[in-house]
């Protein structure tokens, strides 16, 4: 193994030494504070790395991992989520005394299996990180189970995580396997040339398996009709937790599922374009429809998640008739600026909650705007980028999937973006509605009663400084999105 | 770059009003109200003396700008900040900062609460408005459609009437989605222009002449039309109006009026009707319906109302109607009445929901079955009431009468029923308005309301605005003037 490889791995290193360290000093030392830090430092440690020592790119390093801009990209934002996480978890798990250094293993384990599944290009590296991550989060999701006194009901929503999720990976292994009986390969780079030579273009068994894949992935992303798990285990998992399951696992998959569909030359099959087809028009509709419904803002962000990747299928569904850039550049735009509005949305509830108590229904935000202005306003401008109204990250991350569905000509994805965005507004001004009114007279005095720490609130304001420079000034983002976007 | 600054002395002072929120009530408006003296004075520059501030008339292609800004924005979409103005823009400008001025006279003594947060908006609102008026790149323009959406909806949500939440809720979305529409028109427009030429560009100079017609064009048209049309506002999409206009205060209720109307009544003349002048021709015969089924329909609602905000609202949309119809007429005359009512409306509208709001602060009602006899009490406001009413109403020597007579003049030579119909508007408007002045003003007092008559500060906005209606109706060249070569370059022949 060359230097070059080495220096590529340096990221993957970083994050495992940082689990093995975390584990050990947890082993001898129980100190959540220690911990939290040693956790922390390690993640910034392997997000900056590059930034001191220039990674040699393109290259595949060993057979698994390969190492271009495109992934690079997607780690950083993977480590990002995990350290705004990991700021977010203290003072979360910090109220209730019970042992809470093991959460921080799983989510280095987490993050490493998100890593790997950005960096992936072969089917054994996606099945891999994609174990690591789901296997991690099950446990994450449950974390606070043990404690006497906790928010919601962990338990539950970790065993449906469990059963979706094992029942996900059955599917895609499934579809593997087809895939290799067929082709004998598991590099996605030859699965173009291997089903051209061998001929097994039209064959039956090859449509199954991809739609396996995508079923499977679909179970990830929290697509309609497979979307069920997404609402129980946003409500019942800690609210760090939550934050996690919305970005981080999310990204890691879409980052995979596109560059394996481009690169294998999936979008010849026409069956495979209207599952995603409809699957993306149900998702808008159903995921904008029922979050109508919610009065709990983590089940409401449930669900408008599910609409959003229902925006973000566009992007994938275009890739087959526009150039594969423009597809790469819409949806590192859309998945960045998601990812930071959903960070910044957790942060604001995790920062009035803690494992025993956490705010989360409506009415809890209610005269916010009058009691906590800086909150609110945080809360406010988060909501109005997942409507993508202009000045902010999501406008433009919006902007861009109607570039890609225009280009690729998807009228009729496109009407139920519109439609879907339509009924969005609704419960986002819901929302944004209860944050301003006066306080309900008489109610009990400020429901935000416990300190907001330093942490939180760097976090709360480098995110929405970020929102508000991206939906300004976007150029610099683009610059780097086209960079990356040139290899495909 | 005067009219960046025009745009950043606003969104600076919005800012150092919300900053200044913890020194007291009186600190936030004072900033307010130097921000917007500091615009009116460069407004008044940029109209009476453009050389003694700098500036020098660029002339390209597509007319005469008297300003003209251009600088890269976002290249790898061919996306430019293109801030320009013409006559026609720049009267909207003065409008628009000008009508400022009035609701932060209106607004001084009603709003108490976060009275940092309200200038902030009522500011940016400004600066949105400017922007939509000066904005010549589309994704721009779509940019300040939006921006000037939420500062009015914080408006209408936060120091609103009883049933603000219904108000605000459907103000935003019925903008928003018809933004939508306009949204994927212009992404339509570009891609097929970009198919065309291979050059991606959101300026309104390139895309002029695009050549879009037939059923495509036809959509892309419609997708434009409808985001005007719902906020000029035309029926059938204009209920969203009577309960943003009702349930805003006061100095919402004036900018709503008085300019954010008018940012339709623009985009329908600048970018509808130019960019696609094929179907435009082809649907003018609808939308001319549209205005005259808009004036007579919602003059008949208005008749109904015993909410004095809701009846002076159904009348804006009333009189939108005529602008509606002024501008599908698209000849000399009636584009000139169009423009002439856009102004006169900004206006009287603005006066009458001044004294609607004012009335309201001091009484607490808006049903004018409770209202009677206010002659006696408040002799000053009943006098402007009147005033402003007939003004409304088309009376000769006042700005209305030379927009509708106009508009009229103009759409004869191309529809008789239609303006026909569109005539009997005068008449219903008599009606509904005279029943306002004797519903309130006279009769008697049953209620035996007691309250002040109107401030120093309310005396001086309606003078000023009494001046601007009478200055329009007697010497309406003036802006005719002013009007007349943007008019010219958007392709109308003048006699």
């Amino acid at each position: 193994m060359s230097t070059d490889v080495l220096i590529d791995l340096l990221q993957i290193i970083m994050l495992t030494l940082t689990s093995v360290v975390v584990m050990l000093v947890a082993g001898f030392k129980r100190e959540h504070g220690l911990v939290n830090v040693l956790t922390t430092a390690g993640l910034a440690a392997s997000l900056l790395v590059f930034v001191f020592i220039d990674p040699i790119l393109p290259l595949q390093a060993t057979e698994l991992l390969y190492f271009d801009e495109y992934s690079l990209f997607f780690s950083a934002l993977i480590i990002l989520g995990a350290l705004t996480v990991s700021i977010l978890a203290y003072p979360y798990f910090e109220s209730h005394h019970s042992n809470n250094e093991e959460f921080y293993i799983l989510l280095m384990t987490a993050t490493l299996g998100a890593v790997v599944l950005a960096c992936s290009t072969h089917f054994v590296s996606f099945f891999i990180g994609m174990e690591m991550l789901g296997v991690s989060l099950y446990a994450m999701i449950a974390y606070p189970v043990h404690s006497e006194k906790t928010a919601k009901f962990p338990l539950e929503a970790a065993l449906k995580y469990l059963i979706m999720s094992g029942l996900t990976s059955g599917l895609i292994l499934f579809g593997i396997a087809l895939i290799y009986a067929l082709t004998g390969t598991m590099f996605f780079n030859d699965l173009a040339p291997a089903i051209e030579t061998q001929d097994v273009a039209s064959s039956p068994v090859i449509i199954a398996a991809w739609l396996m894949i995508i079923s499977g992935v679909a179970f990830k992303l929290s697509l309609v009709p497979f979307h069920i798990w997404t609402p129980d285990a946003y409500e019942g998992a800690p609210v760090p937790v939550t934050a996690f399951l919305a970005t981080v696992s999310k990204a890691a998959m879409l980052a995979v599922t596109l560059r394996l569909l481009l690169i294998s030359d999936a979008f010849q099959y026409e069956a495979l374009l209207l599952v995603l087809t409809v699957m993306a028009a149900a998702s808008m509709l159903l995921g904008n429809l029922l979050a109508l419904l919610q009065d709990n803002v983590k089940r409401l962000l449930a669900y408008s998640s599910i609409a959003h990747f229902g925006y973000l299928m566009i992007v994938i569904i275009a890739a087959a008739s526009v150039p594969g850039m423009l597809s790469v550049e819409s949806m590192g735009f859309y998945i960045a600026a998601y990812f930071i509005m959903s960070l910044a949305g957790f942060a604001v509830i995790s920062a009035v909650s803690n494992s025993g108590k956490e705010l989360d229904m409506i009415s809890d935000y209610q005269g916010l705007f009058w009691r906590n202005p800086w909150l609110a306003a945080v809360m406010i401008t988060v909501l109005f980028s997942l409507a993508g109204i202009p000045l902010t990250a999501g406008f433009i991350g919006k902007f861009y999937i109607f570039t890609s569905g225009v280009e690729g000509s998807l009228w009729f994805l496109l009407t139920m973006l519109i439609i879907g965005s339509s009924i969005g507004l609704y419960y986002y001004l819901r929302i944004i509605y209860a944050i301003l009114q006066q306080p309900a007279k008489g109610s009990k005095k400020d429901p935000v009663t416990q300190a907001i720490p330093f942490g939180t609130h760097a976090v709360l304001a480098s995110m929405i400084a970020t929102i508000i420079y991206l939906g300004v000034y976007p150029m610099p983002m683009i610059n780097i999105l086209q960079s990356l976007a040139a290899a495909f | 770059m005067i009219l960046v600054w025009l745009m950043l002395i606003l969104f600076a002072g919005g800012i150092g009003a919300w900053l200044s929120e913890s020194r007291g009530i009186g600190v936030p408006r004072v900033i307010a109200l130097v921000a917007i003296l500091l615009d009116l004075a460069l407004v008044v520059f940029m109209l009476l003396a453009p050389d003694s501030i700098g500036l020098t008339p660029v002339t390209n292609e597509q007319g005469e700008w008297l300003v003209l800004f251009q600088a890269d924005w976002i290249p790898r979409f061919g996306i430019s900040f293109i801030f320009a103005a013409d006559g026609f823009s720049l009267l909207l400008i003065a409008l628009t900062v000008f009508l400022g001025l009035i609701s932060l006279g209106s607004a001084w003594h009603e709003i108490k609460e976060r009275s940092g947060f309200f200038y902030f908006n009522l500011l940016w609102t400004l600066a949105g408005v400017i922007g939509v008026f000066t904005a010549l790149d589309l994704f721009l323009f779509f940019f300040y459609w939006e921006v000037m959406l939420i500062p009015m909806y914080f408006i209408i949500a936060i120091w609103g009437h009883e049933n603000k939440e219904y108000a605000a809720m459907k103000f935003f979305i019925f903008t928003q989605v018809s933004g939508l529409l306009m949204l994927l028109s212009i992404l339509v427009l570009v891609f097929f222009n970009y198919q065309a030429t291979e050059v991606i560009t959101f300026s309104y100079f390139e895309l002029l002449g695009n050549g879009l017609s037939g059923g495509v064009g036809m959509l892309v048209m419609l997708g434009f039309f409808i985001a005007f049309a719902t906020k000029l506002p035309a029926v059938p999409i204009h209920n969203w109006l009577p309960d943003a206009h009702s349930q805003a205060p006061t100095a919402g209720s004036v900018i709503l009026a008085g300019i954010l109307l008018k940012t339709g009544a623009y985009g329908l003349i600048r970018f509808t009707v130019p960019l696609f002048p094929e179907p435009s021709m082809a649907f003018a015969p609808i939308a001319m319906t549209l205005g005259v089924v808009s004036i007579l329909y919602t003059a008949k609602v208005a008749f109904a109302q015993n909410d004095l905000k809701r009846l002076i609202a159904y009348t804006s949309v009333s009189h939108m109607g005529f602008v509606l119809l002024g501008v599908y007429a698209w000849n000399a005359q009636a584009l000139q009445g169009a423009v002439m009512t856009m102004l006169a409306h900004g206006f009287s509208a603005a006066a009458l929901f001044m004294l609607a709001g004012g009335l309201q602060h001091r009484i607490h009602t808006r049903d004018m079955d409770k209202m009677g006899g206010f002659w006696g009490v408040a002799p000053k406001m009943s006098f402007m009431a009147l005033f402003f009413t007939v003004a409304a109403v088309g009376m000769p020597g006042l700005g209305n009468f030379v927009g509708e007579f106009l508009v009229l003049l103009g759409s004869f030579q191309v529809s008789i029923t239609t303006t026909a119909f569109a005539a009997l508007g005068l008449v219903v408007a008599a009606v509904y308005s005279l029943i306002v002045i004797q519903k309130v003003f006279h009769g008697e007092n049953k209620n035996n309301y007691e309250f002040d008559d109107l401030t120093f500060i309310e005396m001086g906005c309606f003078a000023l605005m009494m001046i601007g209606l009478l200055w329009m109706g007697l010497y309406p060249q003036s802006m005719l003037d002013m009007a007349e070569p943007t008019l010219r370059s958007l392709g109308v022949t003048f006699p």
